[in-house]
């Protein structure tokens, strides 16, 4: 292409707001840290992203408290709520945020789950999401009837055929049955409304769905894999894929990937969205947000956390080491992570050898404590700086099509993304890169995709 | 509460306030309630709607609403779909139409339906503390089973055998009626274990230790039972009632399962005896069940279910109902008394049950566009007349709302 990118219109921006999660990232101790279960705070956060005009509000999930050493990991936030119950709440006191929840296709069955999804669009007036997860061990699964364990390759098997089958069950009404006429005493045009039959490897079910079509017909579908399978498996049906790529190069490379791959399932570039999650540091200057961060960092990774830390990749107990000295001089246990349980971050490590040899290279030339090692090689905070930098540094970004937009995940609850709606947010709208209203009321019209009735969605054949 | 076992009949100046809840569902219990002019056929899958509905219920200071729920489209046949398309079908699932309700409303209790036979008792353990969180300790549930083989196929993992109301006595539906019962009676064990799994004082925030928890203050809960096993603890904090209420609907039945399930299990039991010589029958079996169980000291509230046509007139009131049949095409019966007249009629009938060992009733409106006002703006200032019932809310929470106490954490070493 030679077009250069000053010739192209200026892409808009979508924004969302991840609620602090379960890991290190979220600050607890500091003392405007407020509860992470209370509803007060989820209204908080989900009242402060409307305000903002922000497309959506994003809740993760974990269906089994994390343990390492065979205990229940106690230093970051422990606890959260049943997601649907909370993002329907949320609808109680938005009017137009999008609501999007995360939610296992291994620990769930599809009936329940799109009647869920289908009665969260119904009670939002068309503002749903599913981001859709698989996991696989059998230490989840212990918390289920169904129980674990779903061998590694049979994840995305079962995910693909529990989202096929869900659409299927959100398809198998079209929209037009309720007609409720007193006067014929005819509320059913249809009586074999809703009926359908899935017969598959995962699933053989059938009969009759019990909730109508609503608004947004399905819920708009959220992936976050990053392997190539994962990055199919979005490319042929997600709406949105939730990426970890906050550096542009990086960014770039993800970016044309994914969308280099829609033209296969005959989808426009524009029919899947690419957001990765990014954390944010503001100050007054950017001297000023660079000491808030290095502050920020020290309360992200305590000395009890470095050492935890490091134990994902020793996969040993490491807890004799002093977190203020030098890098342990024995070496990783080789094998299946056995010391960090319902973590999935630990498979990043692929190469624990390996990694503890570079960390111990970097420590010494740098002469850096574990703890400092640990803050320098965590991830950092994606953007840094006065509220002029962070807009003008998130919009080169999007425009350089590194992303579409970004999860903006907050280190603090529930106010942590007050500044950022009352700084950064102006300053896209002045650009003209982000809404400064709602066009819409759906959760489709603010990410500009399509209805699935407009598209190709494929039409039930009457028998 | 004085000992459950043993229910004196109090006499009329000392008994207790009666408790009332209202059964929500579709535009109402009768099947052409939404053939009348005030019902909202259009607007059944709308917010707006249950909104309206029980900002109605809380003007009318009633304890707890109920939102009926099924696992399969709604039918007027005993175990299969029906097919019909005169009647309201589809449905939206009750525990979030009762969280979108939640921030909306202050006092009253918020009570959905849950089916046990067919969902994980994790994730319902998990929700109905999420809506204790939202309400700020209005929740509930109504634990519910199913025998449906149409149900069953929705799932795929497991089948029922096929019978008719003929055969609810053979050997074969005995066993699957109290099969399906036992296991509903272990599904709210995990729930009510995993309530417990976090103390209240789990969270700590240690900022010198660095720990957020005390992790020795959550507890695996290892439940095994027959049809599963759940390891624990629950991802979600104890929620603020400690126990949210458990409630069921439980008929007579020749193996005393149903009722076995409310006395071993229930902080609610809704009964549907058709006059007071039955209803001291159904108390007195239900409590003799509560003896068996170990739970004589426990309290445990029955109340009586009754479909409600209300009218100032009760020439009115038959005259809808038999509107309303005409429009059905039959005489709509049911598990439950059906009660036609004025509201004060309904409260001599009320405190008559109540000399019978009822503490309140759950009633269904037989047209919610209707009926609920009745209810709210009939009933209750009669009931307030004569002191039997509240004139405001009381209390903050649920339980409190029916006197009961805040439970301890049966996994909490008690520290005297």
């Amino acid at each position: 292409m030679s077009t250069s990118s000053t010739d192209k219109p200026l892409k808009q921006i979508h924004l969302a707001a991840h609620f602090p999660g379960v890991n290190n990232t979220t600050v607890w101790s500091a003392p405007e840290a407020g509860s992470h279960i209370e509803f007060s705070s989820f209204a908080h956060l989900a009242r402060t992203a409307e305000r903002a005009k922000f497309d959506f509000l994003f809740l993760a999930e974990g269906l089994r408290l994390r343990e390492q050493g065979g205990k229940i990991y106690d230093l970051d936030v422990v606890g959260r709520p049943d997601t649907f119950t909370v993002l329907t709440a949320l609808a109680a006191v938005t009017e137009h945020l999008g609501l999007t929840g995360t939610i296992n296709s291994t620990f769930n069955e599809p009936y329940e789950v799109a009647r869920q999804f289908a009665s969260l669009d119904h009670l939002s007036g068309g503002r749903a999401a599913w981001n859709v997860v698989t996991s696989w061990d059998a230490f989840t699964g212990e918390n289920f009837r169904r129980g674990g364990f779903l061998p590694q390759e049979e994840r995305y098997s079962r995910a693909k055929e529990f989202l096929a089958t869900a659409h299927e069950l959100f398809d198998s009404w079209r929209g037009d049955e309720i007609i409720a006429d007193r006067a014929t005493g005819t509320f059913l045009r249809d009586a074999e409304a809703g009926a359908f039959a899935h017969q598959g490897e995962q699933f053989d079910i059938s009969g009759q769905f019990n909730v109508p079509r609503s608004p947004q017909g399905r819920p708009v579908i959220f992936q976050a894999g990053d392997s190539d399978e994962g990055r199919e498996f979005a490319a042929a049906g997600a709406d949105a894929i939730f990426s970890r790529y906050s550096r542009i190069e990086e960014g770039q490379a993800f970016y044309q990937d994914v969308k280099a791959r829609l033209a296969r399932y005959g989808r426009r570039r524009d029919q899947l969205l690419i957001l990765p999650a990014a954390t944010f540091v503001l100050g007054d200057t950017d001297a000023e947000a660079r000491e808030i961060a290095h502050e920020v960092r020290r309360q992200q990774v305590s000395g009890a956390t470095a050492i935890k830390y490091l134990e994902h990749v020793w996969n040993r107990d490491l807890s004799a080491y002093d977190p203020d000295g030098p890098l342990p001089d024995v070496d990783p246990v080789p094998g299946e992570n056995t010391i960090a349980l319902g973590r999935a971050s630990v498979r990043q490590f692929r190469d624990p050898l390996a990694v503890a040899e570079e960390w111990r290279e970097r420590a010494e030339a740098k002469n850096l404590s574990i703890r400092e090692l640990v803050i320098e090689t965590t991830s950092r905070q994606s953007f840094i700086g006065s509220p002029a930098t962070v807009a003008e540094t998130l919009n080169e970004f999007v425009q350089a099509d590194a992303s579409d937009g970004f999860i903006l995940v907050p280190h603090l609850t529930p106010g942590g993304l007050d500044a950022f709606a009352d700084t950064v947010v102006p300053l896209l709208q002045e650009r003209g890169v982000f809404r400064t209203e709602y066009e819409g009321t759906t959760l489709r019209d603010h990410l500009g995709l399509d209805h699935p009735d407009t598209g190709t969605r494929v039409r039930r054949v009457a028998s | 509460m004085s000992s459950s076992s043993s229910p004196l009949p109090p006499s009329a100046f000392t008994s207790a306030p009666l408790h009332l809840a209202v059964a929500l569902d579709g535009a109402g219990w009768h099947p052409a309630a939404w053939r009348e002019p005030v019902a909202r056929p259009r607007e059944l899958f709308t917010a707006g709607y249950w909104a309206d509905l029980v900002a109605e219920a809380e003007r009318g200071l009633l304890d707890f609403v109920t939102i009926e729920d099924s696992l399969g489209l709604q039918s007027s046949h005993f175990l299969e779909p029906d097919g019909r398309t005169d009647q309201v079908r589809g449905r939206l699932d009750a525990v979030l139409i009762a969280a979108r309700v939640a921030p909306l409303t202050r006092h009253i209790g918020l009570v959905p339906t849950v089916v046990a036979t067919h969902t994980e008792p994790f994730h319902i353990s998990k929700a109905i503390a999420t809506l204790d969180y939202v309400s700020t300790g209005r929740a509930g549930l109504r634990v519910q089973v199913t025998a449906r083989p149409n149900e069953a196929v929705h799932f795929g993992r497991r089948t029922f055998l096929r019978f008719d109301p003929g055969d609810l006595d053979s050997p074969a539906v005995r066993e699957l009626t109290t099969d399906l019962l036992d296991e509903a009676a272990d599904y709210v064990e995990v729930v009510r274990r995993l309530w417990d799994s976090w103390e209240d004082d789990a969270e700590i925030r240690d900022v010198a230790t660095g720990r957020f928890i005390d992790r020795d203050k959550l507890h695996h809960i290892d439940f095994e039972g027959r049809h599963f096993s759940v390891k624990g603890p629950s991802i979600t904090p104890r929620p603020p009632q400690g126990q949210p209420l458990v409630s069921a609907l439980a008929h007579e039945h020749a193996t005393g399962a149903p009722f076995r399930l409310v006395a071993r299990s229930a902080d609610v039991g809704y009964v549907t005896p058709h006059d007071t010589e039955r209803a001291r029958a159904v108390v007195a079996a239900v409590r003799s069940e509560q003896d068996a169980a170990g739970r004589a000291d426990e309290p445990l509230h029955l109340f009586g279910d009754l479909v409600v046509f209300l009218d100032d007139d009760p020439t009115a009131a038959e005259a809808r109902r038999e509107r309303l049949d005409a429009l059905a095409g039959y005489a709509y019966t049911g598990d439950a008394r059906i009660f036609t007249g004025t509201p004060t009629q309904l409260a001599d009938l009320l405190l008559e049950l109540q000399q019978a060992g009822l503490s309140g009733f759950r009633l269904r409106p037989a047209v919610l566009g209707h009926d609920l006002r009745a209810i709210t703006r009939g009933l209750v200032p009669e009931l307030q007349r004569r002191r039997a019932f509240r004139s405001s809310y009381e209390a903050d929470t649920l339980r409190g709302l029916l006197g009961l106490a805040r439970p301890a954490n049966r996994y909490a070493v008690a520290t005297a």
